[in-house]
């Protein structure tokens, strides 16, 4: 029971929502870069909701496959097709034992997740399935799919057909606002770096993965050359010595020597995540209860948005 | 001690300004009352050099809640624990063969090659922090003849297993990966496995000693050459 990778396309990981608990021995957490897609993929499948899922970075997977069950595709908005016919994002569909599922390439946002009934069945190392090649931990062998791999997953019979209506679906903006709550060594970066940091529009530079998005813009300079290495949080703004920020991603590395003026509201990052070089982003302070108030009204919304039956 | 916001969900306790022994134990003992103050509520803790950045869940507390939890549970730290490290030795095949910058080290630094092994496999190091990838323990420090600062240009490629300085820091990288640091030599004991129990033969807090050994014993114990 499984489903066939045909054509892995550039960049497609199995992920489920992370690895906690182990940054001690330097194992970062991986995990979905789009969480609100991912978690809405294994709602509207009536998944549990860690079920491991496929992040589909830029498109091209092709999959054909080899059981009865259903799916279904989130996220960036790109051209999905079962056996050839045009099939709509964000909607549950059957599909059968030998039917090929093909990803095109994302037109809107750049992440996309395609799940299954009950999620992909994959064995759990340091309590999580979510890849990270760059450690070669999760997923198969720790690597990013390949053409040939076998992803097991179960058959299944009976499931919902459900979408979520045209009104919630996301739309992937080209220019954003990333919230900020400021600290670690903010105060080393004097009021002038910190207006031009908050004022200044940035650009999404070609160096952007999973471990972090370099950007390009006004340069920001901290009094500190650097810092003795800490532990850096997911979202963290490091300005490393050119004054370009990079703000750090779930792949990032656990601890590192750059000062940081303080971290993106990770609601914000998963924008973030979806953009390509070029797109541009400007930066928000915001204190530490509106970021808790913003997390709060996520989980309800993301637990609450009406999903309906039948085809959209 | 000084606590910091670190992000939406994170806080980062300075227990110190540098380096030392005192202040790393410092942080092994606030992560160790962390740990049992906020239980459910912690979701993972990053001890580093002098720091220790502790990561909640924003949908069971807030940062006053844990501002003050951790206040509270880092009053009075028990540094007594300090002796329940242990030691590890560790064999390393110290040759230009595998250490492609020993000779410049040496020469830089005004020794033999003799001198600088011996400088480096006589003292008892400290592990400080693991981080950057998966196993890779800083261990400081070492003797201020030998140190010398991260190449300008990182290699594209260090292997498994290399040993290597950065200013006052060593370490063994465990696995391939790109990398700044001067190579001095090799061990042959894998640094990280996720199939082994334990998966590090270290930890924070551990004392780790290098012991030379010739290029037959580093093959026989599983070392590789390429």
């Amino acid at each position: 029971m499984s489903m066939e990778v045909l054509q892995p396309g550039l960049l497609s990981l199995l992920q489920d929502t992370g690895r906690f608990g182990q940054q001690r021995i330097g194992l970062t957490t991986g995990g979905p870069l789009d969480p609100e897609a991912f978690t809405l993929c294994n709602r509207l499948l009536g998944n549990e909701a860690k079920a491991t899922l496929i992040e589909v970075s830029f498109g091209g997977l092709v999959l054909q496959s080899k059981v009865n069950t259903y799916i279904c595709v989130t996220g960036a908005e790109l051209p999905l097709q079962i056996n050839g016919r045009e099939a709509a994002l964000w909607q549950v569909h059957k599909v059968c034992e030998g039917d090929e599922i093909k990803l095109g390439f994302a037109v809107s946002g750049c992440r996309a997740y395609l799940g299954v009934a009950d999620g992909f069945s994959i064995p759990e190392q340091f309590g999580s399935t979510s890849t990270v090649s760059r450690e070669k931990v999760g997923g198969l062998e720790g690597d990013k799919l390949q053409a040939g791999d076998l992803l097991p997953c179960p058959t299944h019979h009976h499931r919902t057909l459900r979408y979520l209506p045209e009104a919630w679906i996301p739309k992937y903006a080209r220019d954003i606002t990333v919230r900020v709550i400021l600290g670690y060594q903010q105060k080393h970066f004097s009021p002038l770096q910190q207006r031009r940091f908050f004022s200044s529009q940035y650009q999404v530079s070609e160096r952007c993965d999973r471990m972090g998005y370099r950007l390009k813009g006004a340069a920001i300079h901290c009094s500190l050359d650097g810092i003795l290495s800490e532990g850096i949080c997911f979202g963290a703004i490091q300005i490393p010595a050119d004054g370009q920020p990079i703000v750090l991603l779930n792949d990032r590395q656990t601890i590192g020597g750059y000062p940081k003026i303080g971290s993106a509201l990770s609601l914000d990052v998963a924008r973030l995540a979806q953009l390509t070089p070029g797109a541009t982003l400007n930066f928000e302070a915001i204190t530490s209860y509106a970021a808790h108030n913003a997390l709060h009204l996520e989980h309800y919304r993301l637990q609450h948005l009406p999903l309906l039956e039948g085809q959209a | 001690m000084e606590l910091v916001t670190a992000g939406e969900n994170a806080l980062i306790l300075y227990l110190g300004s540098s380096t030392s022994p005192a202040v790393s134990a410092q942080v092994q003992a606030a992560a160790e009352a962390l740990s049992k103050a906020l239980g459910e509520d912690l979701v993972d803790l990053v001890p580093s050099y002098a720091s220790l950045l502790v990561i909640y869940n924003p949908l069971r507390t807030d940062h006053l809640a844990v501002r003050k939890a951790i206040l509270r549970a880092t009053a009075q730290l028990d540094t007594g624990a300090e002796d329940s490290h242990k030691t590890v030795v560790l064999p390393v095949y110290y040759h230009p063969e595998v250490g492609a910058d020993l000779e410049a080290l040496a020469q830089n630094a005004g020794l033999s090659v003799e001198d600088v092994i011996k400088l480096h496999s006589q003292c008892e190091y400290r592990v400080y922090a693991i981080g950057f990838a998966p196993g890779f323990a800083y261990l400081g420090e070492v003797d201020a003849r030998i140190a010398a600062p991260r190449k300008a240009t990182p290699r594209q490629r260090v292997p498994r297993g290399a040993v290597a300085i950065a200013d006052r820091q060593t370490a063994v990288y465990p696995a391939v990966s790109p990398g700044g640091w001067n190579l001095i030599g090799r061990c042959p004991t894998p640094m990280f496995n996720p199939q082994a129990e334990p998966t590090m033969p270290v930890a924070v807090g551990d004392r780790v000693r290098f012991e030379a050994i010739t290029r037959e014993r580093y093959l026989a114990l599983g070392g590789e050459l390429e």
